[in-house]
């Protein structure tokens, strides 16, 4: 295993670098999408409410795989882009809708009588929204959100069938060269378990944090 | 001049006929209790002035608005009319001075130093001067009805709605609810719309009393007539009922 680490350090540091970079983009990217789409999900106009419905029911009920091919395959033939790049998006679209399901049950979960409060004071639906009704929704949905989060990380690996150079394709090639294959995943899932074990954490110290 | 006017007013949830013909006039300044038995209507009726309920015919005038068309700006009636409800509505993530300070700086740009002085003065008024930088969750059920009325005061509103503002809290605290809003109903210029089940509120500070039941207004007298003669059967034996105990 050290073996494999020393011989292949350069390609497996790459790798992390890369599926970082992805997950980091991808998280950025889903989580302001999928906030758009649980407001949209709850404002009084009836067509909002339809389109943020069928967003969420295709991104999240397609295998994330084949919508990165749809980027990778049939969407590059009009915008030309990378396997890292293609990844990256269809990895924020399809944890986008996740996370606007778990937005949404925040929203709904705050009391409704801080929108209504905030209505008689003045505020518009808009100002309550941001102001009240959202950072308590936050709140309570930081742990389903950071179970998001790490998904999200580990659904990177999807990137190593489109060329992405992340961390499993970088895995992928070492195995499939030095005929190494568990030591290669072994070291591929401990360099998983740098991003996610700190991100777990970090996410519970959010939580008693805002409790 | 009338603050709030209804004029044939009538309210449906689904097939349920909420709100029948109603016809009322509060003028500006006044003070009016609303009670009834439960289920006749006082509070969707009183949900109604600042638009949290729509009204399905008939002319609803507040402030000089129709809130029966569609197209009235709700936020500029809101603006005027501030509302307490039953269970506060305060904002849990908010201190007791944001509470009060968000409202006026958001919709009237009031400004920092101001605004500031405007909620400490409130707060002084409703007994709690030394709550500022307390949340929500931590005031008892009669001081977070304080801030709340301090946080409609705030907005120096024309008109205050009380939707049943003790119900909800221990009986001890009910007195420094009432306190507060009695302040509040000698200034001269405040009209006050509230539903109640506190008799000697009502039979102390109310100009008028209106009774409802089943959606309909049954009675609209002078607060001491409406205690010492009601006319109305119904309310007769809705008075020997909460009064005689």
């Amino acid at each position: 295993m050290i073996n494999i680490l020393q011989n292949h350090l350069s390609e497996f540091i790459s790798g992390f670098g890369i599926t970082l970079l992805s997950s980091v983009i991808a998280l950025v990217l889903s989580l302001v999408l999928g906030t758009i789409f649980a407001i949209m999900e709850v404002v009084p106009n009836k067509g909002a409410r339809v389109i943020a419905r069928i967003y969420i029911e295709i991104f999240r009920n397609i295998p994330l795989l084949v919508i990165t091919m749809f980027f990778y395959v049939v969407v590059t033939k009009i915008f030309a882009m990378s396997g890292l790049t293609a990844g990256t998006i269809g990895l924020a679209l399809y944890t986008s809708a996740f996370i606007a399901e778990t937005v949404r049950a925040g929203i709904l979960a705050v009391d409704s009588g801080q929108m209504e409060g905030a209505r008689a004071n003045g505020l518009t639906f808009w100002q309550a929204m941001q102001y009240i009704v959202l950072p308590q929704a936050f709140k309570i949905v930081i742990p389903p959100l950071g179970n998001q989060f790490i998904n999200l990380v580990k659904n990177s690996s999807t990137l190593a069938f489109v060329a992405g150079f992340d961390l499993m394709y970088q895995g992928n090639e070492i195995a499939s060269t030095t005929f190494d294959t568990i030591n290669t995943y072994i070291v591929v899932g401990i360099f998983y378990l740098i991003i996610t074990l700190p991100l777990s954490y970090y996410m519970r110290y959010l939580e008693k944090k805002l409790a | 001049m009338a603050m709030i006017e209804f004029k044939n007013v009538e309210k449906y949830y689904g097939d349920f006929h909420a709100l029948t013909n109603i016809n009322l006039k509060i003028e500006s300044g006044e003070t009016v209790v609303l009670i009834g038995p439960s289920g006749s209507g006082k509070s969707t009726l009183i949900r109604t002035v600042n638009g949290l309920e729509t009204v399905e015919g008939g002319e609803l005038i507040v402030n000089d608005q129709d809130l029966a068309n569609k197209k009235t700006d709700m936020n500029r009636i809101r603006k005027n009319v501030g509302m307490v409800f039953q269970h506060f509505n305060l904002y849990e993530n908010k201190t007791v001075l944001e509470n009060i300070m968000l409202a006026p700086r958001l919709v009237l740009k009031r400004n920092k130093s101001e605004n500031e002085k405007i909620a400490q003065a409130l707060l002084a008024k409703v007994g709690l001067a030394d709550k500022g930088n307390s949340y929500p969750k931590q005031l008892s059920g009669g001081q977070k009805q304080r801030v709340a009325i301090a946080r409609s005061l705030a907005m120096k509103p024309k008109a205050l709605l009380f939707d049943e503002p003790t119900s909800a809290l221990d009986p001890e605290m009910i007195g420094d609810v009432l306190n507060v809003m009695k302040d509040i109903a000698k200034d001269s210029d405040m009209t006050m719309l509230v539903v109640t089940h506190e008799m000697g509120f009502a039979k102390q500070v109310a100009d008028r009393v209106i009774f409802m039941d089943s959606g309909k207004i049954l009675e609209d007298a002078p607060s001491a007539q409406f205690f010492d003669n009601p006319k109305e059967p119904r309310a007769k034996q809705f008075l020997s009922q909460v009064l005689n105990h």
